[in-house]
């Protein structure tokens, strides 16, 4: 069993509450940090850390932190990202729900770090529950003085809030999450300016993503460099992975970076193989923006190594032959899904979430999803999946967000790899579907 | 002042709820408002949009959109922008239970089409579409962050997943009997695994 460092505690009695959090180590990071730290000596160990964005872009976090512009007399911001929105994930949910104070003690420890009096959590409007949660728990972080003025006697005083979203995914995207949170339409922004020199209110903001936060408070605790000795070369850390589709265990599980894929999927330690006896088909590895693979590259390279889970391994190939680790959003497919019509989920979650200011997005997205539908309607030509591929080559690298790229990976992906399938359904005129409901023979809790 | 967005619709004012938060309701808003610097209360404007959804009748009808933008001193046109942009705001009346079936991917590997059908079956209405009793409303929607529980469906704050057709009929008669407005920003939300 790899080391955990986030979710350690998860079937702890009341972990969701201060004093028992508090009994099991937690706020230490902080009581280190005000007291035996300087904020940039804080920056330095996520930095020595290796810490990567764990929302899905895999960007290093101690790089973003030392962006942050400080000039004088300007306040400076730490925003949480709390959107999770990417299809498959939902790791931070059972983060924040299971042992808030973990994402509240990475708040304080970070923002020390840059220098922001307040904070925001700005967290997906249907998880409206969990805000509940959080703010019960920010409640009492209050009350015990590690929030509000002057935290441990220290001259460090800070705010942390909770903001609501109202249902966009695009809102996971840093600078339209900053629209939302000015109390706008979810439209982003071109960069530069980056966030980290106009962000919120046009204020140095920094912001990161749940788990990336919450990883901030063990980093802090052992120490940069012990950190980065977990984990595969860039890979450092661990990671949680949400795990569903076709498995006999889904759920969040907290991994070593650099688990064996084939071990992930089938040891009883994590998914413990596919449901009914069934054989695997495809992967969506990293939530479903990231391409799908099929079996035989999922688990091994196409240079025939084992695939591990790290950012490195699982971008082995590119997008010829390779994926990327993203949000950890693990969808395992079993051999009777139908990849187009898995497609079509994908590509009518993309169409409905495009905020529309990019016209190749916003018609792209549509035409993709039409196109999609030809097919479950049994009209499609063989000529649509070359419109297919137009479409989506066209999308890349034309639009303002990375949103237009998330819609087109996934077809370029699916087509790429499973043509055979596309070709079929419309050469046959035909699509069948599956129950998959009619399948679950799961035992339910 | 009447609004002028849906053009000209004029309401008989003698059948409608006031359009005004009671002193309580009030507070809480205040306490938004309060949570951002002095001149930037438009950042509480989704936020008490929930609010006002939930106070006045589960939808954001253009008078309850101006009433928001008269409490944060912004334009009726910049509460309706961001009403129309955001899923979860309801720009019409809807049932007083709006049953939201998540039907991306990993739901869907799932069975929550079959869910969907099986609801729209027992209440004898299509996707969109509200009971004649105004008890149900059902409506698909995009990843709930509830893949490993799939399928599943959101109704108010409450997530109800690993769904069966047994639980779905289960919740359905709880929220018969309860005839309860279920708002996401209800403090009495019950989760069902």
């Amino acid at each position: 069993m790899g080391k955990k460092l986030l979710i350690h505690n998860d079937k702890v009695p009341g972990i969701d509450t201060l004093e028992v959090y508090r009994a099991h180590g937690g706020y230490s990071s902080v009581e280190k940090a005000l007291k035996t730290m300087t904020p940039d000596q804080v920056t330095d160990e996520v930095k020595k850390s290796g810490l990567k964005g764990r929302g899905g872009a895999g960007f290093s976090t101690g790089l973003k932190w030392s962006f942050l512009a400080k000039p004088e007399g300007v306040e400076r911001y730490l925003v949480c990202n709390a959107d999770e929105s990417e299809p498959g994930t939902f790791k931070d949910r059972y983060l924040m729900e299971k042992i808030p104070h973990a994402l509240i003690e990475g708040m304080i420890t970070s923002s020390f770090a840059l220098g922001a009096k307040t904070s925001y959590i700005y967290i997906r409007g249907e998880y409206f529950y969990v805000a509940r949660i959080l703010e019960t728990a920010i409640a009492e972080a209050y009350s015990a003085g590690w929030l509000g003025k002057n935290i441990l006697g220290t001259n460090f005083s800070h705010d942390c809030y909770v903001q609501v979203g109202a249902g966009a995914y695009i809102c996971g995207e840093e600078t339209a999450l900053l629209e939302s949170l000015e109390g706008k339409r979810g439209n982003p922004r071109i960069k530069p300016p980056f966030p980290a020199v106009a962000g919120l209110w046009g204020c140095p903001t920094v912001v990161n993503n749940v788990e990336t936060i919450a990883a901030v408070c063990p980093i802090i605790n052992m120490g940069g460099e012990e950190y980065s000795k977990i984990g595969i070369g860039k890979s450092t850390g661990t990671k949680l992975i949400s795990a569903s589709g076709h498995i006999n265990n889904p759920g969040v599980y907290e991994i070593e970076l650099g688990v064996p894929v084939e071990e992930f999927i089938y040891s009883e330690e994590y998914c413990g193989g596919i449901r009914n006896g069934k054989k695997l088909k495809a992967v969506v590895a990293g939530g479903s923006s990231v391409p799908i693979l099929p079996t035989e590259l999922i688990l091994k390279t196409a240079k025939g190594e084992p695939r591990l889970m790290t950012y490195e391994s699982l971008s082995d190939g590119g997008f010829q032959t390779g994926t990327m680790l993203g949000s950890g959003g693990f969808i395992v497919m079993d051999e009777d899904t139908s990849i187009v019509k898995n497609l079509f989920t994908f590509a009518r979650f993309y169409h409905h979430e495009s905020c529309g200011q990019c016209s190749p997005c916003r018609e792209g997205t549509g035409w993709m999803e039409k196109i999609l539908q030809k097919f479950l309607n049994g009209t499609a030509n063989e000529s649509d999946v070359e419109l297919l591929w137009d479409i989506q080559s066209k999308i890349e690298g034309k639009t303002i967000c990375p949103l237009g790229e998330a819609a087109a990976w996934p077809v370029a992906a699916a087509i790429r790899h499973f043509k055979h399938e596309f070709l079929d359904v419309a050469r046959n005129k035909k699509f069948i579907d599956v129950s998959h409901y009619n399948r679950l023979n799961k035992i339910i809790a | 002042m009447s609004s002028q967005i849906h053009g000209a619709q004029h309401f008989d004012k003698s059948k409608r709820l006031e359009i005004k938060f009671s002193d309580e309701v009030m507070q809480i808003a205040q306490t938004i408002i309060n949570r951002y610097p002095e001149g930037k209360q438009k950042s509480a404007l989704l936020p008490i949009l929930h609010l006002a959804q939930a106070e006045f009748g589960g939808w954001l009808s253009p008078e309850t959109m101006d009433y928001v933008a008269s409490i944060l001193k912004i334009k009726s046109i910049e509460v309706f922008e961001v009403a129309s942009f955001y899923s979860m705001y309801n720009l019409k009346p809807m049932g007083k239970c709006i049953l939201e079936v998540c039907q991306t991917s990993s739901c869907w590997l799932n069975g929550a089409e079959d869910i969907v059908k099986y609801i729209e079956k027992k209440l004898s209405i299509k996707v969109g579409e509200t009971t004649k009793d105004g008890m149900f409303s059902l409506k698909v929607a995009e990843c709930l962050g509830s893949c490993g529980t799939a399928p599943m469906l959101q109704c108010g704050a409450s997530y109800h997943e690993n769904l069966t057709y047994e639980k779905v009929d289960a919740l359905l008669e709880n929220y018969k009997s309860e005839n309860k407005r279920k708002s996401y920003t209800d403090l009495d939300y019950k989760n069902t695994l």
